[in-house]
């Protein structure tokens, strides 16, 4: 790992100028950098550790009836709180599907967002990666790629963004608070990530010394908590990103499906909304054959990017199974293998 | 530049100099404390074999950066017996074969510390396996792994139902 120096400031301001200098980066838990560094992948010059930044690990309900999230709640701690699983259990189901129990109490909620691809060509510095380094090339492109994206990709770059946390999130209409040189501001969770097109190095709006403070979500995600579901598949039952993964929310008001909120993870460079899909819930029962249409057209501008065809089919059985189990009900409990479409006690159903 | 940090490993306050900003928690206790019970296995948070109880919850060391922690409560698999007498995971991972080569065995029971702290899990083979699934054990005793913490959760579940009837 190269060198660099550590600096720990103890307020936002003081955090945002000490990240203005080039090649500085924040730290806040470190599971994502740290791992970075220590394969070359990241090579900053200055550590700007945020995690002692005062009131940013706070849950704040609002007065118009949304909820704030500080930027360094960690992702455990919001997944076991009690009023917000009840009001978010798609968030909070999606967030348990995530990393291990060990990265949840450490990894917190702004690193979550801007955690890196998981792309084995990003990580591996021998390989050329035009998001590592603008112009090298990509060998994702013609390589292993049966994970990659099949949504917004570009021939510059394939890989697709990691979160779980993102998806059920973007689907909610999140937004991001952003403490920056000119002040706060606020950007919609879905506009943070950008596709790669020709500058997939640009992975979000942000700028560098730009300082994610909190997520926040809208009152109206509350209308959703009574059938909200994630599911994930994985290539082993737990501690696994996403092959493909989907947040489907539902309000049902009288046998028909008032508003309807998709999102995929696993597909592209961002968590994906499916607005198409969410058009054609809205007002139709909710049925097998409604979800099925909303299934096809969610992916229908899908494409591989090399070996990965199998992604369309399965994220479109992922949505439609997705919407059958939220159009069941939210269970009272997350089940013991979140957001699993699998059992390890043999015979037993995912959420039983 | 060297650095200065406060910690309470297994109970004990340290003073400790760091000489350089890059030290992990876990080559901290396994190079500058002697500590080397906590285990290095891919160093890159995949397989938990360094995990340590920071403030009473379950982390991996190897991704937690030494000089960000100064002042915490750190827990390792060298501070959970008392004396002679084995911590009742330490048994239980013992009476049920728990473990074959021994490698991943300190994390294993770090982080079932730490799954039963949380209280998540509860009687639950299912919740149990999922929740210790970050921690890897090549040799496959993952069958005793869950026995014993199956086994130990069930001794506190019943001695907290003897207590409150």
């Amino acid at each position: 790992m190269k060198n660099f120096e550590y600096v720990r400031p103890v307020s936002v301001a003081d955090a945002i100028a000490a990240a203005s200098l080039p090649g500085a980066v924040y730290l806040a838990a470190g599971t994502n950098l740290l791992d970075l560094m220590k394969g070359s992948v990241s090579r900053p010059d200055r550590l700007v550790d945020v995690t002692r930044l005062p009131l940013l690990d706070r849950i704040e309900p609002l007065a118009d009836g949304g909820i704030r999230i500080g930027a360094l709640v960690r992702n455990a701690d919001l997944a076991h709180d009690m009023a917000f699983v009840k009001a978010y259990p798609a968030v909070a189901e999606a967030l348990l599907s995530g990393a291990s129990a060990q990265l949840r109490n450490a990894a917190t909620v702004a690193g979550n967002l801007l955690q890196r691809p998981r792309c084995a060509y990003f990580h591996d510095v021998a390989s050329a990666c035009n998001r590592r380094e603008p112009g090298s090339g990509c060998d994702a492109r013609h390589g292993e790629n049966r994970l990659h994206a099949v949504l917004g990709w570009s021939d510059a770059c394939i890989a697709t963004h990691p979160s779980d946390f993102c998806v059920p999130l973007v689907a909610l209409d999140a937004v991001v608070e952003i403490e920056g040189k000119s002040g706060r501001r606020e950007v919609r969770l879905e506009d943070l990530h950008r596709l790669p097109g020709s500058m997939p190095e640009r992975e979000t709006v942000l700028d560098p010394c730009d300082l994610i403070v909190a997520v926040k979500l809208p009152a109206a995600a509350r209308n959703f908590s009574g059938h909200a579901r994630y599911l994930k598949v994985r290539e082993r039952t737990s501690y696994a990103f996403a092959v493909v993964s989907a947040a489907a929310c539902l309000s049902i008001a009288r046998g028909k499906i008032a508003e309807a909120r998709v999102a995929l993870g696993g597909v592209a460079a961002k968590p994906w909304r499916a607005r198409e899909a969410e058009k054609l819930l809205a007002g139709a029962a909710p049925d097998a054959e409604n979800f099925q249409r909303a299934a096809k057209a969610a992916l229908a501008d899908a494409k591989p990017s090399g070996n990965n065809e199998f992604k369309i089919e399965l994220a479109q059985r992922i949505v439609l199974r997705a919407l059958t189990i939220a159009a069941a009900g939210t269970p009272a409990r997350i089940p013991a293998l979140p957001a699993s479409p699998f059992s390890t006690s043999p015979g037993a159903l995912h959420d039983a | 530049m060297s650095y200065s940090i406060n910690l309470i490993v297994n109970g004990v306050r340290r003073e400790i100099a760091l000489s350089d900003p890059r030290v992990t928690l876990l080559d901290l206790l396994r190079e500058q404390l002697d500590l080397t019970g906590t285990k290095k296995g891919c160093d890159r948070g995949q397989c938990g074999a360094c995990t340590i109880l920071v403030n009473g919850r379950r982390i991996n060391s190897c991704l937690a950066l030494a000089v960000s922690h100064d002042g915490a409560d750190i827990t390792t698999i060298e501070g959970v017996a008392r004396g002679d007498e084995l911590h009742p995971l330490q048994a239980a991972f013992i009476a049920h074969d728990g473990f074959q080569c021994g490698f991943c065995t300190p994390g294993q029971i770090m982080s079932a510390l730490g799954l039963i702290n949380e209280g998540q899990a509860g009687c639950d083979a299912e919740r149990i396996r999922e929740g210790m699934s970050g921690n890897l054990c090549r040799c496959g005793a993952y069958a005793g792994i869950t026995e014993a913490v199956l086994d130990v959760q069930k001794s506190l579940t019943e001695a907290e139902e003897r207590r409150v009837a």
